[in-house]
């Protein structure tokens, strides 16, 4: 059995871990309350910019337009969106295993990273980083998204990738977050979607239908993204709580046990003393 | 409030929702030119260009800047996607007008590095910002 001094210095030990996980827990409850307001927020945005582009592509099947249709080049652009720090649980390895568990291949993948879990994770791997924009995922505003879309829609106009993929974190509730791969070029939209909105369609367009869509899809990706990094900022710190709330009823479990050892070990230990004198008197008398 | 005239907006920007009631007309700045909107116009849906956005409502006018997005119309109602839109008492004018003097020494510099057209929309946002707070 371990003496008493190593089980005490043992639980000490895990009482100032479990401080600073009690802590961690209570920052990132707080971080989650911010942050879920603000993916909500950005909720009515998105749903109607996703209402007017699938209206639009309903009526305009015929336009014939690159955003819309497949591209000839293979590669693929992803962008990444993981955190900036560590202890969230599973939170970035889920999205990463969202990249490396699809049919994505390797040679094929270029990265745009936001978060450095991720960049690190696949530049320790040799994938191809294109750009990373680690800072964004502290506070991002929709300056950012715009930076970031407008950097990857230049490959893909260029035709140096062939498909704009994005890989995040759906923050569904507080409890449960879903890491989605996503694809945003060239657009796709749910068929029942687009049956819905051509009842509709008598939609105008000014300027004219192609050039009112050339506008309208980079927005409509910018508010995808933006959508996904609040979302993902909310699911971060949704994960690190109950990674730390679970890390905090553990070390609890530990210093329970480890309390129970000590009391035993003093125990053992008095009981000992006394064996040991009470045979120390019966020896002389 | 029960006006004939009146129909539904909604000003959407991505972090809220900027403004949401009922309006007689709505005259704002589009990439085809300034225009004023009324009840029951054909469905439409057009560009927006850095702007001041009026609502009229019982008489009384409200004004916005409006910074790039879009806006659909429909008969009964019209909602305005702002990327950016703000109230007068938001804008900081001072900052409008030192972003319209960088916007200014770019576009003069002839620099090839710098992209004029960003130079031009971020000087007409600035002097969109500057009208605006000179109507509070």
């Amino acid at each position: 059995m371990a003496s008493m001094r190593d089980i005490k210095r043992r639980r000490n030990s895990i009482a100032s871990t479990q401080q600073i996980t009690k802590a961690m827990k209570l920052v990132s409850t707080v971080k989650l309350q911010k942050t879920k307001m603000r993916a909500e927020r950005s909720k009515p945005y998105f749903d109607k910019m996703y209402e007017t582009v699938t209206s639009m592509l309903a009526k305009s099947g015929m336009i014939e337009h690159p955003y819309l249709k497949p591209q000839p080049s293979t590669k693929k652009a992803v962008i990444l969106i993981t955190s900036n720090r560590g202890l969230a649980g599973g939170y970035n390895s889920n999205v990463i295993k969202t990249v490396t568990g699809s049919d994505l291949k390797k040679e094929d993948v270029v990265l745009f990273t936001v978060g450095s879990k991720g960049k690190e994770y696949f530049a320790r791997r040799d994938y191809n980083i294109a750009k990373e924009y680690n800072e964004v995922i502290e506070n991002p505003m929709f300056p950012d998204a715009k930076e970031i879309c407008d950097e990857v829609l230049k490959l893909y106009v260029s035709g140096e990738v062939g498909e704009i993929y994005l890989a995040y974190t759906y923050f569904k509730n507080t409890v449960v977050h879903e890491p989605k791969l996503l694809k945003l070029l060239p657009v796709e939209v749910d068929e029942a979607d687009i049956e819905a909105a051509k009842s509709n369609a008598l939609m105008n367009y000014e300027p004219h239908e192609e050039e009112a869509l050339e506008i309208i899809i980079p927005k409509y990706m910018t508010s995808i993204l933006y959508g996904a990094l609040v979302e993902a900022v909310a699911s971060e710190n949704g994960a690190r709580m109950q990674a730390m709330d679970s890390a905090t009823s553990n070390a609890e479990e530990m210093i329970e046990k480890l309390t129970l050892q000590y009391n035993r070990a003093r125990q053992g230990s008095i009981t000992q003393e006394l064996t040991e004198i009470i045979a120390g008197a019966n020896a002389i008398s | 409030m029960a006006d004939e005239r009146n129909f539904d907006l909604e000003i959407i920007t991505p972090d809220r929702i900027f403004w949401k009631g009922q309006a007689n007309m709505l005259e704002l700045n589009t990439t085809e030119g300034q225009v004023g909107i009324y009840k029951r116009h054909i469905p439409m849906t057009m560009i927006l260009e850095p702007g001041i956005v009026t609502i009229h409502l019982d008489g009384e006018n409200k004004e916005a800047a409006v910074h790039a997005g879009f806006i659909e119309i429909l008969p009964e109602k019209i909602t305005v996607m702002a990327e950016i839109a703000e109230w007068p008492d938001e804008i900081d004018e001072n900052r409008a007008r030192e972003a319209e003097e960088r916007a200014k020494r770019r576009l003069q510099a002839h620099d090839p590095k710098i992209d004029l057209s960003r130079a031009e929309i971020a000087l007409r946002k600035a002097m969109v910002r500057q009208e605006l707070a000179k109507m509070r």
